[in-house]
């Protein structure tokens, strides 16, 4: 059993100006464990996709609010933690929305919004949503490319 | 962290060039200054990504808004000097599908 070497946590308020913040972070911590440099740039994306999640809703909802990022580090693989404490969004409606466009996509189609859950579940090895209490983010990125499928499972539980 | 936007205009030709990295905070900047350009008909855009060290979702969906305010206008919007990690984002979201792109 692989045990977890190191664990970095993060708090930081849900704001727009302080998701760069995040991916500097991110980029000491998997330029350290030994990523590639197209790895470390999908994983950069695909952690700002969480926060920027997490910190548009705080926004919507005028409620501010923080983000915890969590990072566990193990000799293998990376898990990432990315916490949202404020009201859920929906996100099995998110999922729906989930691109790619195809060429058969009409204008209308179109959406500005969907693609970064999709982008997540394209540029990590596992992820996993959970919707209680917030939103939480939990994905996975193995080192020198042994990673599984790409399985997304989601699970809202009703606190109340 | 910042973006620098500059933009020339010749009739009804718009080259705007973007530096910097793009996401949930400089992309309400970058669109703030690009839909002004485009209001208006026949409209062609052209944007630099040459110097864009950084992008996500929020850059893609806000290419996504100018090149549906341009169509609507009979205009046209063209992504020119990608990366190949930005065209690979346009490509794995399918939007290389929809709106021109060209790397450098």
């Amino acid at each position: 059993m692989k045990q977890v070497m190191d664990y970095i946590e993060m708090k930081i308020p849900a704001k727009p100006e302080y998701v760069g913040v995040i991916r500097l972070t991110l980029s000491g911590i998997t330029s350290r464990m030994g990523y590639t440099y197209e790895e470390i740039e999908d994983m950069k994306i695909a952690i700002s996709e969480a926060c920027t999640n997490a910190v548009q809703h705080a926004y919507n909802d005028d409620e501010g609010g923080e983000i915890v990022i969590g990072f566990g580090i193990y000799q293998d693989k990376l898990e990432i933690m990315v916490a949202d404490y404020g009201k859920s969004f929906n996100f099995t409606k998110t999922k729906e929305e989930l691109g790619p466009y195809t060429q058969s996509s009409t204008v209308d189609q179109l959406t500005e919004g969907g693609l970064g859950l999709y982008l997540i579940e394209t540029l990590m090895d596992k992820v996993h949503v959970t919707n209680h209490n917030g939103v939480t983010v939990f994905m996975v990125k193995y080192l020198s490319g042994e990673s599984e499928t790409h399985d997304t499972t989601t699970s809202n539980h009703k606190a109340d | 962290m910042n973006i620098k936007i500059d933009s020339q205009q010749n009739n009804e030709e718009i080259l705007v060039h973007v530096a910097g990295e793009i996401d949930v905070y400089t992309a309400p900047r970058l669109k703030e200054e690009l839909v002004p350009l485009v209001g208006g008909e026949n409209k062609k855009l052209t944007v630099s990504l040459k110097d864009v060290s950084y992008m996500d979702s929020t850059g893609l969906g806000l290419f996504i808004g100018l090149f549906k305010q341009l169509k609507q206008n009979d205009g046209e919007l063209k992504l020119i000097d990608l990366s190949d990690r930005l065209k690979r984002l346009f490509e794995i979201t399918g939007i290389s599908n929809i709106i021109h792109i060209s790397t450098e």
